[in-house]
């Protein structure tokens, strides 16, 4: 913390917060406060430059990013280089990729994790207590250890550089299947026996009874997955190798490592990757918020 | 997630198997009807575990085997070497490089990631509009690529075109190649590491501030603390449950580190930022050799289990005092 123990300690102080009105006002009452939002202020500038410089200069000439002096915004605004960034790359095709790959993640991650985590919820069977343990046991191995054999799986599937490579081997996780365990056992029991003896099948009681109570959990999970493959970037570097089937982050990445770097197209690319998230974010910032949450769920 | 957890699922899961024990079993229509009983489960099971078990636990097992072996990815003999690869390791000065690389970014991002998201936490907990925006603000690195803001970044610290360096100049400082220079590409990355996290442990923390009830800490006022000492003596000790998960999860992201370095450094320069995932990249996807690749990600996952086992060993300790 910012504040000074020694000016912070009001004279006079009922309620732990100092009262301006118990006393004359004296300047140094004021510096904690003063302190911590300046502080606070020059926090926030720094969390916000790498934004605003990408997003003027992603409207600058080039000439404009080697001007003197430097600037963040523009002198000559331009939509040059939004216009630029769909010739000087594939452009739509990394877009394209980023949604399937991001998407495809998400989608058959939160159907299959949910399947499981109702099976180890809710269904009795012979194994289910070890195959609960397997799951949290691959929840610790980072997964670097599986990178290496993997891609060879992937690359004797012949599956490099394809969706379904992408997609496959992450269509389904320990830590979403967690999750949803979580969840699901914190739904009255009462709910789905009831069903049960009324002689609902279990897929009718996972689908119209268990699905919709877990939608925050869902939705939690979506922004999680979605957020995290969006902004993946060793996976799909491994992956993948023609241009044509990188996600945004490894396309971009890609482009900058060019000879001739063009820095006003690529922070335009680097806006429209960020765009969707923000989007998102500003929408449903519980979401992204609760995910984190999620992750200490005890 | 936190090894922490896992006494709460084993009580959870010995109750599960004491309810689904002892029926009395008839005859063979008996096993018949179990079977149906059971055939649910392992349908609904069937998807996720043949995912985990194709790409998950046999890469594990795999990547253990492979780490055994002088395993390139392009010949198709692998000799057994035992223990080798993880014996050149020790003599690897590279590898020596890259931990050490990674320990002093996990030793300077870790505290750093943690300190900011409390302060920043304490001093946004309170529900205001300004708050709520600044919250807002702090948070936006999380949700950002890594990899793109590494190519920003790499901009802004540019000698020719960064603000930065512009900034340090003005102020007359001399102009700086950060991401060239063997002093500085380091601590770059390291503040690149703390700038996107920071938001991560912020959000950790508010939520445990909400749990806190307000009339603990206004009864501290009210028998005289005051704010610093409230803090200290107080909110940190009730947040200790929450400090743990956060230091556990940003060592285990920090020892992991990747992406900025690749993008800004390449692991440069004079390999002053390689890391040992980077080094697993180069070795395991650029030379092709398997088995090396393996024997790092198992030493690496074990520096991993090992330093999270002993920050848990070090909290528990603590709580006993």
């Amino acid at each position: 913390m910012s504040t000074n123990p020694m000016t912070s300690r009001p004279p006079v102080s009922i309620r732990g917060r100092t009262s301006y009105l118990d006393g004359r006002w004296r300047w140094w009452r004021a510096l904690p406060a003063a302190t911590k939002w300046v502080l606070l202020l020059a926090g926030a500038a720094i969390t916000v430059l790498p934004f605003l410089w990408m997003l003027g200069t992603s409207f600058k000439p080039e000439s404009d990013v080697f001007g003197y002096p430097l600037r963040l915004q523009p002198t000559h605004p331009t939509l040059a280089n939004y216009a630029a960034i769909w010739q000087d790359l594939p452009f739509l095709r990394l877009i394209v990729n980023s949604v399937v790959f991001a998407g495809g993640v998400t989608v058959c991650s939160l159907f299959f994790d949910s399947l499981a985590a109702y099976a180890l919820s809710r269904l009795r069977f012979p194994g289910r207590d070890l195959a609960f343990y397997l799951v949290l046991a691959t929840l610790m191995v980072p997964f670097q250890v599986t990178l290496v054999p993997v891609f060879q799986l992937v690359f004797q599937l012949h599956w490099l550089n394809t969706y379904q490579g992408l997609i496959v081997p992450r269509a389904t996780s320990a830590f979403g299947i967690f999750l949803l365990r979580q969840f699901f056992i914190t739904v009255p029991r009462e709910l789905d026996e009831a069903a049960r003896i009324d002689g609902a099948s279990e897929w009718y009681i996972y689908r119209r009874i268990m699905l919709p109570l877990a939608k925050p959990a869902l939705a939690t999970l979506a922004v999680f997955y979605f957020m995290n493959n969006w902004n993946d970037f060793l996976w799909p570097l491994v992956m993948t190798s023609s241009t044509n089937m990188r996600n945004l982050p490894a396309g971009l990445t890609l482009f900058a490592g060019q000879y001739v770097v063009e820095h006003g197209v690529l922070m335009a690319g680097a806006v429209i990757s960020l765009l969707p998230l923000a989007v998102a974010f500003v929408l449903a910032q519980r979401y992204f918020v609760q995910g984190i949450a999620a992750t200490g769920i005890k | 997630m936190p090894p922490n957890t896992a006494g709460h699922i084993t009580a959870r899961v010995s109750e599960g198997r004491a309810a689904a024990g002892g029926r009395p079993s008839a005859a063979r229509s008996g096993a018949r009807r179990r079977w149906r009983k059971a055939a649910p489960g392992y349908l609904f099971l069937l998807p996720s575990s043949a995912i985990l078990l194709v790409f998950v636990v046999y890469p594990i097992a795999q990547s253990l085997w492979m780490s055994l072996h002088d395993w390139s990815f392009f010949s198709s003999s692998h000799p057994f070497v035992g223990l080798g690869n993880y014996r050149a390791l020790l003599h690897d000065p590279r590898f020596w490089n890259a931990l050490r690389n990674t320990a002093v970014y996990t030793a300077v991002v870790v505290p750093g990631q943690v300190g900011a998201g409390l302060a920043l936490a304490v001093a946004l907990q309170r529900n205001s509009l300004v708050n709520k925006f600044l919250r807002s603000v702090f948070f936006f690195p999380v949700i950002s690529a890594l990899a793109t803001m590494g190519i920003v970044w790499k901009f802004l610290l540019d000698p020719q075109i960064g603000i930065i360096n512009h900034l340090l100049v003005a102020v007359g400082l001399p102009d700086t190649d950060f991401l060239q220079s063997t002093t500085w590409a380091l601590p770059a990355v390291i503040a690149v590491g703390i700038w996107k996290s920071a938001g991560f442990s912020m959000v950790i923390y508010l939520a445990a501030l909400q749990d806190i009830p307000r009339s603990v800490t206004e009864a501290a006022a009210v028998d005289g603390a005051g704010p610093w000492p409230r803090f200290w003596r107080i909110t940190l000790p009730m947040l200790r449950q929450s400090t743990l998960f956060a230091v556990v999860l940003a060592t285990i992201t920090s020892m992991q580190l990747f992406d900025q370095v690749y993008v800004m450094t390449s692991g440069g320069p004079l390999f002053h930022t390689d890391t040992l995932v980077t080094y697993l990249y180069q070795v395991g996807f650029q030379d092709f050799r398997s088995g090396y690749a393996a024997a790092i990600s198992w030493v690496l996952f074990l520096l991993i289990l090992l330093v999270s086992m002993l920050q848990l060993r070090l909290f528990r300790f603590k709580e006993t005092d």
